[in-house]
């Protein structure tokens, strides 16, 4: 794997990695994101669906939460996680955690690390840890990490997941080598420490850029847990790399679709057209912090009795497979009569603009208009 | 009975005693020389529909998870739609204004709707009454309203209102349900608004008596609808009840005109039911048994 900077504009990192996966054929664009899965599966796409995509993050991200309970089978089979579930061509990250999905916490101890799978808690030790990975076999993994510090936690406490975190990656390491199945994969090292800094989104950012600033620049950085558009911008200029795509699947979950504009270049049509968008009905989700469950202003909410007779696509000009064939009313229908097309169609429609956001987020950096792209993405929190 | 003739243009002149329905085109490709088995060509609006085929069921107007554009690749060319729900929601003003269910579902194929209602249901002869599980408001819905709800939908093939009671009832009730079906189906003929491209389906009735459905044949086949059904059936009988019942309907029905057997959708049924003459079949086995993880 190489990192290669094209740019680097008031800390934000333009760039690409390549020579990625165990044949080293796939790259990945900088800043950007991977491609959210719950047991290795795109929630509510197949096969076929999901490669109606224009565009598909080259590195999928599983988490080994869903499929520790399934060690014996991934044992059995021998071939690893991406041929267990008919993945396509892609490269393979494996997180310990699905930060979507919340977990109990305080059941982490000196030695190891819980996580929980249908059946209940699994205890990991940096050995069982190691083991599932090679069932697994993915081409890139995080390292077992203690990361139970809410900002409630003591700095002794996250003194402690620092501690624990440390020795868990070099155990990690040392039997990373000594594993034949892990030959060749990348093991991403965890910076804990807490965000007792961070009760305010401002100060996550000085946060993030303080532990940026310590790292070194020729390898690539990840940042889970942060989807937001507006907090992807911030934390982008804080030097962040990568991001998960389990946003535009939160949205998917409440019958919501990303509308947000990241067009910096609005010609004078599609001005018109926002202005006939969601924006302008005075229905924008209210801006709060770290609830997920919770509307942002960057959607809209179709379960909404305004769009039941709203023949235009979600987002006009969307190349996805909804907007192409489907209107506001059809998707307000599915979801008022509880039907499962509403996932899938709104799932490729919201995968699809988010990877879009990263895509202009990119141009953006290129030509030098981050502050335009910054401009317009925030605009849309004031209910312009 | 005499269904309009008004907005038959472009059928050729409606001659009495025939009705404006024109005669939807069913040509024979292959007969079984042992069975009564058939395969056909069926022309119909939106596409030709080869049969013997299963209709899947898309009840609110999807297929259970699958978009229109995977369903077309399975090769589907017509697929269900359920005049009841969609009557209820989004209702039939929305869909009409939506260019009916093929353009609210993004649909190009061929749809087909039926009305089975809820079975907590009151029958006269006005019409079924129910009360709406959404606000629960009674409702009656008449042979005419039925009608036009399917006009609004837009579906290729409507199925009249009929009076169905379960295929294990017997006694008097089952005659009454048979003879109301006959006479909704007059009414239904008459109400509908679009019969040059919407082909209207009578619905054979008469439970597991031989003699009902001989009567209940007769008095429809006398009908010039494009098509027939035989319904009342799946519905828990025996099935050496049942196959009599199908292959004494397809002995009377017309060969040049399809039969759609409502409700039937095992691999054995369908085999031994094509052979005794059926072309078109419905069942929410596979979309109802998907959900369950379970796999054909």
């Amino acid at each position: 794997m190489r990192l290669e900077l094209s740019r680097v504009v008031q800390g934000c990192r333009r760039g690409v990695l390549t020579g990625l996966g165990r044949s080293g054929g796939h790259s990945l664009e900088l800043p950007g994101c991977l491609l959210y899965t719950r047991c290795a599966s795109v929630p509510h796409l197949t096969h076929d669906t999901l490669h109606t995509l224009p565009h598909l993050p080259p590195v999928t991200q599983i988490s080994l939460d869903s499929l520790a309970e399934h060690q014996e089978v991934l044992e059995e089979f021998g071939e690893g996680v991406a041929k267990f579930a008919g993945l396509h061509d892609t490269v393979l990250f494996c997180s310990l955690h699905d930060l979507a999905t919340p977990r109990p916490s305080g059941y982490n101890t000196n030695k190891t690390v819980s996580v929980w799978g249908s059946g209940g808690r699994i205890e990991l030790s940096a050995a069982r840890y190691m083991a599932l990975q090679a069932a697994i076999r993915p081409d890139w993994y995080q390292s077992l990490a203690d990361g139970e510090t809410p900002p409630s936690a003591s700095r002794k406490r996250a003194r402690k997941a620092v501690d624990r975190t440390l020795t868990h990656l070099d155990e990690c390491l040392s039997l990373h080598h000594q594993t034949q199945e892990l030959r060749g994969a990348e093991i991403f090292g965890v910076v804990e420490g807490g965000d007792v800094l961070e009760e305010r989104p401002e100060l996550r950012c000085q946060l993030i850029a303080g532990v940026t600033k310590e790292l070194p620049e020729d390898k690539p950085r990840l940042l889970l847990g942060v989807g937001c558009p507006d907090e992807v911008l911030a934390c982008v200029e804080a030097g962040v790399d990568l991001f998960e795509s389990s946003f535009p699947f939160q949205v998917t979950e409440r019958g919501c679709a990303l509308c947000f504009s990241f067009n910096i270049e609005p010609d004078p049509e599609s001005a018109v057209l926002e202005r006939n968008g969601p924006q302008s009905d005075g229905e924008r989700g209210a801006k709060t912090q770290d609830d997920p469950e919770q509307m942002t202003p960057f959607e809209m909410n179709l379960k909404d009795k305004r769009y039941r007779d709203d023949f235009r696509p979600l987002v006009a000009g969307c190349e996805c497979y909804c907007c192409r064939h489907h209107q506001r009313a059809y998707l307000h229908h599915l979801l008022v009569t509880n039907e499962l097309l509403a996932g899938v169609l709104l799932m490729l429609h919201n995968l699809t603009h988010y990877c879009g956001f990263f895509r202009a987020l990119r141009g953006a950096l290129e030509s030098g208009r981050l502050q335009a792209l910054r401009r317009r993405i925030l605009q849309r929190e004031g209910g312009v | 009975m005499a269904a309009s003739t008004e907005s038959g243009a472009g059928m050729g002149a409606a001659h009495p005693g025939v009705s404006a329905a024109a005669p939807l085109a069913l040509r024979i490709v292959a007969q079984c020389p042992v069975s009564k088995a058939r395969a056909c060509d069926l022309t119909l609006p939106h596409c030709t529909v080869n049969t013997p085929v299963f209709m899947p069921v898309g009840t609110q107007g999807t297929m259970k998870g699958i978009t229109t554009g995977q369903l077309e690749d399975l090769g589907c060319q017509i697929c269900l739609g359920n005049t009841y729900h969609l009557g209820m929601r989004p209702g039939p003003q929305l869909i009409e204004k939506a260019n009916g269910l093929h353009g609210f579902m993004n649909w190009k194929r061929n749809l087909l709707t039926m009305v089975s209602l809820v079975e907590l249901s009151e029958v006269t002869e006005e019409g079924v009454k129910f009360r709406s599980p959404y606000d629960g408001k009674e409702i009656l819905l008449t042979p005419e309203q039925s009608i036009s709800i399917q006009n609004s939908l837009g579906s290729d093939i409507m199925m009249q209102l009929d009076d169905v009671v379960s295929s294990t009832v017997t006694g008097p009730r089952v005659e009454e349900a048979m003879r109301r079906s006959i006479r909704w189906l007059d009414r239904c003929i008459a109400a509908n608004k679009n019969p040059d491209r919407q082909k209207l389906f009578a619905i054979i009735q008469g439970g597991l008596s031989a003699e009902l459905r001989r009567t209940c044949l007769e008095e429809m086949t006398k009908r010039d609808v494009p098509g027939f059904a035989i319904g009342g059936l799946s519905g828990g009988e025996e099935k050496d009840d049942f196959w009599k019942m199908v292959t004494l309907s397809t002995d009377h029905l017309p060969l040049h005109k399809p039969r759609y057997l409502m409700g039937v959708g095992y691999a054995v049924d369908l085999v031994v039911c094509v052979a005794l003459g059926c072309d078109m079949f419905d069942c929410v086995f596979p979309t109802r048994t998907a959900p369950l993880a379970s796999a054909l």
